[in-house]
């Protein structure tokens, strides 16, 4: 166990408000696992990832991260944490290189040992040109890959990765991810948060889902997708939205039908089995209207969808 | 603890070097940035004052020789500001690029410490750059010598370290849109009434003053080189200057560190 969360909460109190943004978080990720924070705006994962690296101090409950309390002990717990947050904090002031070089220097390295290190991780990160660029030289996709580059640079156990793909185009979302996945292969745990369910469900092996700073499940994204119990997610809209009761009543009682939830605009299905479901479905719907009827397969955000009656994002 | 210690050590050492580089890199805007004001300084004041029939003498000395303590002070005094009240204030509020330092191995009041010493690096060397401008530019000589290495070793180092120690208190508490502000409203008014152009003893003349600047931290540091460097022009006594300035370090010090760790974590 390299990370290890319990009972964690982070209340933020000021005068005018409250805000509970961690409500009991109990989480233990395994060494060299790849393990995601799914969660939309404000569920807490930043507070959380916060706590982890001795940036936040939690309210109550406890993190260790390779056995190390980081309330107790932060400087040395920041000797096994990675962190590259949410916002770019590359050094302006310094090149690429320089950036990796003193980070090395800050974790006790040697001048000569500093610069092969910053030397193979240009090249691991695909960077050798940009070495003696300024951080505002590079693009956005670039400069995340440097910060990836640089919380590695001293080895820590864990990499925790806030939002890495925010304000990334596909494209550099891809060589993201490639680099996240060659990190597993050096045997390093990586904690990522993100709100985008595509980046969850293709990249980690386990995902937990929060909202409002709770833990709603948490598996691996395919076990978390057969929870529905369902294997097509079916999105009714409806011309005539009131008085919908009677039609959830005779949807229910069709047997492929293994949960139903009132959308804004309709109703959402969840159904195990589609043979011959869809006639049923548009006679039964036939008084109200059937303005469109959508078919998916269940993904991280319908299990979200399901968990809430939220979606992702809005 | 003996790995614990030397781990802090090379992290603090690996700061210190990062600022040196950066340092290094802007030698010539910081060069000139420091020699400006002084330079225009002594040469209004002590060059053409004295060609167009406006001499003075303040305290029996002529105003050249009273000055260079004083503009030294200015200059410790600005690069404090100019070394870590700027850009903290810039990092905190918008690159956040301290980031990286604050995830040091080491504790984060040690980043804050760093950013003072580092200033007083700089200070220092603001204060030694007075020096050939004093005895080039003044049409009138100026008469200084060091009376006491002892006590110049100590003024400079602990000036600079409150200045830095005040850079970093401005720096860690306020928003960069008001850096500003603070500049004109606190900064410049404390250098004026520093002492930096008069000694401290003549202010006798406006007595709620006299009292009232000994609140200023520059004023130890004029009087402090005036006793180290200018020994003839009259200065308060040595040991309460040095007792001063410790007060100050130990109090800008703290409300600093604690401004610091107020930002960082929450
Ligand atoms: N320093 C703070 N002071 C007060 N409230 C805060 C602070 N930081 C976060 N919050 C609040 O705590 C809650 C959780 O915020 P957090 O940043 O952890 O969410 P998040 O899951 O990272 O969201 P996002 O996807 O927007 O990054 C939010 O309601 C936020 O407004
Ligand atoms: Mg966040």
């Amino acid at each position: 166990m390299i990370v290890e969360i319990s009972g964690l909460s982070k209340v933020y109190q000021d005068k005018q408000q409250r805000v509970t943004a961690v409500d009991g978080i109990d989480l233990t990720v395994e060494k060299g696992e790849l393990f995601g924070l799914l969660g939309p705006n404000g569920a807490g994962k930043t507070t959380t990832i916060g706590i982890c690296t001795t940036r936040v101090l939690p309210t109550s409950g406890k993190v260790t991260i390779a056995g190390i309390d980081v309330v107790a002990h932060p400087a040395a717990a920041r000797r096994n944490i990675g962190v590259v947050p949410q916002y770019n904090t590359l050094d302006r002031s310094l090149t690429i290189f320089e950036n990796l070089y003193f980070h090395c220097k800050y974790f006790g390295y040697s001048g000569a040992d500093a610069q092969q290190r910053s030397k193979d991780l240009l090249a691991q990160f695909h960077l050798e040109e940009r070495g003696t660029n300024f951080p505002n030289q590079l693009s956005g996709g670039l400069q995340q890959r440097v910060q990836i580059a640089r919380a590695i640079a001293h080895r820590p156990a864990v990499l925790f990765l806030d939002e890495p793909s925010a304000g990334l185009d596909p494209q550099s979302r891809i060589a993201m991810w490639d680099a996240v996945r060659s990190l597993r292969e050096e045997g390093i745990t990586v904690v990522l948060t993100t709100h985008y369910m595509e980046e969850a469900d293709e990249l980690c092996e386990r995902v937990a889902i929060i909202d409002h700073g709770k833990v709603l499940a948490l598996d691996a994204p395919a076990h978390l997708k057969t929870t529905l119990g369902a294997d097509t997610v079916i999105e009714l809209t409806l011309r005539q939205n009131d008085g919908k009761q009677p039609l959830i009543d005779r949807l229910n009682a069709l047997p492929q039908i293994r949960g139903l939830e009132m959308t804004s605009a309709g109703l959402r299905l969840f159904a195990q089995g589609v043979d011959g479901l869809l006639p049923e479905i548009l006679q039964a719907a036939n008084n109200y209207g059937v303005r469109d009827i959508r078919m998916n397969e269940p993904n991280l955000e319908t299990v979200f969808i399901r968990l809430t009656g939220r979606d992702l994002r809005e | 603890m003996e790995t614990k210690n030397h781990s802090f050590a090379s992290a603090f050492a690996g700061m210190m070097l990062r600022d040196l580089r950066v340092l290094r890199r802007e030698i010539g805007p910081f060069v000139l940035r420091i020699i400006m004001q002084p330079l225009l300084f002594l040469f209004v004041f002590t060059y053409i004052f004295p060609r167009i029939g406006q001499g003075n003498a303040v305290g029996g000395a002529n105003f050249a020789t009273v000055l260079l303590p004083g503009l030294m002070a200015v200059a410790i005094m600005f690069s404090g500001i100019a070394a870590v009240a700027l850009p903290l204030s810039q990092e905190f509020g918008i690159t956040r690029e301290i980031d990286d330092r604050v995830m040091c191995p080491l504790p984060v009041a040690a980043v804050a410490i760093e950013k003072i010493c580092f200033s007083s690096v700089q200070s220092i060397l603001a204060a030694l750059l007075v020096v050939p401008l004093a005895y080039l530019i003044p049409a009138t000589p100026v008469h200084a010598h060091v009376a006491s290495w002892p006590m110049l070793v100590a003024t400079l180092i602990l000036a600079s370290l409150v200045s830095g120690a005040l850079g970093l208190t401005i720096g860690s508490n306020v928003k960069p849109q008001q850096i500003g502000l603070v500049f004109s409203i606190v900064v410049v008014p404390i250098t004026f009434l520093g002492c930096v152009y008069y000694p401290w003893a003549v202010l006798s003349h406006v007595r709620w003053l006299q009292i009232a600047v000994l609140l200023n931290p520059i004023v130890y540091m004029s009087e402090g080189l005036r006793a180290a460097l200018t020994p003839g022009v009259p200065h308060m006594p040595s040991l309460l200057i040095l007792v001063a300035l410790l007060a100050s370090l130990g109090l800008l010090g703290t409300f600093g560190i604690k401004g610091f760790l107020r930002r960082v974590i929450s």
